[in-house]
Formats: structure tokens, C-alpha cells, sequence
């Protein structure tokens, strides 16, 4: 039987929860030495679990599990700018696998690789030349946060094909492996001046659907967006949400048109509205929404959920989970319909994934 | 030969890291490379590229603060710590 695994990066190293009926959980961890963890994903290939870490003491690593937790290892080698360019990473973001190519997204915004499981890494991009860049290293032209490049989203079938966002610039993609970049943002909503036409849009989160690549989704700083062309237009389908901003997103892994989003405060506080939780679900591509509230907090509940932090499986009742700033883990098997808590008592957590293991 | 005294937050990303050890050395700098040669990695941990100490990794010549140009004299002692920082 399968047994699902949680991937939960927290403030203070990574934690797994695992399960053989999605009911009843195991909490695993903490994993990483209590390193801040960005973000923690599963090779299904490897096997492996990669872990993006970056410690106030002893610099940003890459973390490596080839058997479920068990054993760590961690690397940097090679996950550096040269000394004389005046480019230094504060931090490891976001990472991405596919084919056996391992990717990290790091601050200021660069992506490297590595060909052997994460033990050496090479630049791959910085993005120069793009439209955004020449001011993009400067920390005080980033968003809070400096995580630099934010996401990597593989194309499920061709490794060469991939997506990457910079925090507070866009979303850029490549179809020949980080050669040649193009711009993803036309028809994004920007309440803000901007030096360039195709960047300067803050993209939270991109999500494309397994059953048709064409079809994107993505949170902004302002709006939800959906493209039906695979990224290069993109429409608004904010109305009927709370709230025009957030983080997390997730698509159904069997229907293109259900997707989810967990709507936030806009201003600084960026809390669920109202100190009630709810996760939002479109089943008709963003033409309606629906408030899924059963089973979470109902008042006083002041939780943010980050970009990261939201993952579904691929079950045929497809699991979905969350996890906060408070350190709460909420799951449903329900389609969202009704909630359950499944962890307390983490540290504040940044980023969720899930891997089915067979 | 140099006494060197590690921080406790290394011995679990290095197994069999010793807290103390004797390094035969003329500088800091070569402290750490010669860890670095029995325990490959450990230079990313201590410093950054340049290479220069990472800002919360202090390193104390015989009580004195010190960066990696600083000589050692013979039977010197060397603390490296992580500073306290953080919450």
C-alpha cells in the first residue's frame, strides 16, 4: 500500500509527517539541524529528498536524503558567485528536479545545478540581459523576503523546458535549458509604475495543470490569474475572492478547471481576513469561487500560508494540505469540502510538498 | 601547533569532528584549510567566498578577535564559535 509523505520546511529545520491511510500520521524531525528550510521536495526518480537550507551561522547548503530521513548529507560546493563580481547569496529558495537535473533558485537571483544528486553544483542562469536585471541585484530594489528566485516549475515532459519566477520581477520561462529566456506576463495587473513592459509584476506562485500544460494558474501580488496558453497571455479571475492576494496555489490533479488559492490579507499583516480560515475553490476556471471553511478555525485564527506551502497528491481523491505560520498542518481528502488538522506545535512552516511512496 | 576549539553546531554536519583538535598552521586561513582537507565542505560553513568569516562566525586568537590573515604564534589557542545571534 502507499504511504503518503509531507515535506514541511519550517523556520527551524524540516519535518516529514507520513501516513498509510491519510488518517492517522507520524511526525518525523526535526530534520537539517534546525536550519530555516525553504523548501523541501522528493525525487520520485532517486528517491531522494532535497531540502533548500540556509543558516545565520553557517551559509545556505543543499541537504540530501536518500533514504526517506534516515541519513542527511549537505553540500554547497559550487553554489557561489565568483568573489571579484560583487553578487553574493543570502540564500537558497526553491528547488526543482526532473531527469536527474537538480535545481536551485538562490538570492540574488540565480539558478544552479547539479548532475549528481546535489554533492556539486554549477551555475546554470543568472537571467542577465533580461528586462528587470540590471536593477534586480540591488538589495534595496527586492521585496521583502530576498528570495531572489522564488520558483523553478519543471515541464513534466522535457527537461530543457522550464519556468522560473523572480521575486517581485516576473515570470520568465526557457525552452533550451536556461540558454534563452522569454518574459511570461502579458495581461498581469500591476497597481504600480513600472520601467519595463514585459516585468516588473510580483508572482507569488505558478501552478500548471498535469492534464494540460496550456492551462496555468497563477497567485499575484495583485489578482488571480489564469492562462489558457500556456503562459503567454494571462486573465484575471480575482472576482468573487475575499481578497485579491495570497501565496499558496494548488491545481487538481484531475480536473484543469478546479484549482485552489488561500486568499490573504493584503496589507503587511497577511493573515487569513478576519481571523477565519478558509481555503478558495474555482471548479469552472475562475468564473466562481467557493469559501472551504469546514473543519478550520472559524475566528481568532491569525495564520498566513506561504508561497510554498500548499501541495495536493495525486490520489484519485486527491489529498490536499496546508501549512502555516503558526505551525499548524491541515489536510482534506474531501476536495476541500471538510478540514482536518493533522500537526500543531511546528515551527513557523514554509513550504509543504507531498510525495506518494510506494 | 594550534589548539582549535570548534563550535558544537558543526559536529553534526561533519560526523567524527572532534570539538578540539591540534592544527599545525601559520594563520587562520590555514586553519581552516587544513579542516577543510580532512573535512571537505567545512570552509562553506565558516566562511564566505573571497573567502572571508561568515558574519556570525567569530574566531578568537588567544582571546583576541581575529579574521583569517591573523598569524598564529606556536601553542596558540584558536576558538571558533558561532556568535550568539538569532532567536
Amino acid at each position: 500500500m502507499p504511504r503518503t509523505l509531507l515535506l514541511i520546511g519550517t523556520r527551524k529545520g524540516a519535518f516529514f509527517l507520513e501516513s498509510d491511510d491519510r488518517k492517522t500520521w507520524e511526525l518525523r524531525g526535526p530534520f537539517c539541524e534546525g536550519w530555516p528550510v525553504y523548501h523541501a521536495i522528493h525525487d520520485p526518480k532517486s528517491g531522494a529528498i532535497y531540502a533548500a537550507a540556509a543558516s545565520e551561522w553557517h551559509g545556505q547548503a543543499v541537504w540530501r536524503s536518500p533514504d526517506l530521513g534516515e541519513t542527511w548529507t549537505h553540500s554547497s560546493e559550487g553554489i557561489a558567485y565568483e568573489p571579484d563580481g560583487g553578487r553574493k547569496i543570502s540564500k537558497v529558495s526553491t528547488l526543482a528536479v526532473s531527469d536527474g537535473r537538480l535545481l536551485v533558485g538562490v538570492e540574488a537571483p540565480g539558478i544552479f545545478e547539479s548532475r549528481d544528486e546535489g554533492q556539486t553544483w554549477s551555475l546554470l542562469s543568472t537571467l542577465a540581459g533580461q528586462p528587470g536585471s540590471e536593477a534586480w541585484d540591488d538589495p534595496s530594489n527586492q521585496p521583502p523576503g530576498h528570495l531572489g528566485i522564488s520558483a523553478l516549475t519543471f515541464d513534466r515532459d522535457d527537461p530543457d523546458r522550464f519556468w522560473a519566477i523572480v521575486q517581485g520581477i516576473g515570470l520568465f520561462e526557457t525552452t533550451d535549458y536556461a540558454q534563452s529566456w522569454t518574459p511570461r506576463n502579458r495581461g498581469l495587473r500591476a497597481d504600480w509604475p513600472r520601467e519595463h513592459e514585459e516585468v516588473g509584476f510580483c508572482v507569488h506562485k505558478f501552478v500548471r495543470s498535469p492534464l494540460d500544460g496550456d492551462r496555468m494558474y497563477q497567485q499575484n501580488h495583485v489578482g488571480m490569474h489564469r492562462s489558457d496558453d500556456g503562459g503567454s497571455t494571462w486573465t484575471e479571475i480575482t472576482e468573487g475572492l475575499p481578497t485579491e492576494f495570497g501565496f499558496a496555489a494548488a491545481t487538481h490533479p484531475h480536473d484543469r478547471d478546479t484549482f485552489y488559492v488561500i486568499p490573504l490579507d493584503p496589507g503587511h499583516g497577511r493573515t487569513m481576513p478576519d481571523g477565519h480560515a478558509a481555503v478558495w475553490r474555482t471548479r469552472d476556471a475562475g468564473s466562481s469561487w467557493q469559501q472551504l471553511d469546514q473543519g478550520l478555525p472559524q475566528r481568532d485564527a491569525y495564520v498566513g500560508v506561504l508561497r510554498e506551502a500548499m501541495a495536493v497528491d495525486a490520489a484519485d481523491d486527491p489529498g490536499l494540505y496546508f501549512g502555516t505560520s503558526t505551525g499548524q498542518i491541515f489536510a482534506s481528502t474531501d476536495e476541500g469540502d471538510t478540514w482536518g488538522q493533522i500537526a500543531d506545535y511546528l515551527p513557523p512552516i514554509s513550504s509543504v510538498e507531498v510525495a506518494t511512496i510506494e | 601547533m594550534a589548539d582549535v576549539r570548534l563550535p558544537s553546531t558543526l559536529q553534526p554536519l561533519f560526523p567524527g569532528l572532534p570539538r578540539q583538535l591540534d592544527v599545525q598552521a601559520v594563520s587562520v586561513g590555514e586553519v581552516i584549510d587544513h579542516l577543510d582537507r580532512d573535512y571537505p565542505g567545512i570552509r562553506d560553513r565558516l566562511c564566505e567566498p573571497g573567502p572571508a568569516l561568515r558574519r556570525h562566525i567569530h574566531v578568537y586568537v588567544d582571546q583576541e578577535r581575529a579574521q583569517l590573515d591573523t598569524s598564529l604564534a606556536d601553542r596558540c589557542r584558536v576558538d571558533i564559535i558561532a556568535a550568539i545571534s538569532g532567536g
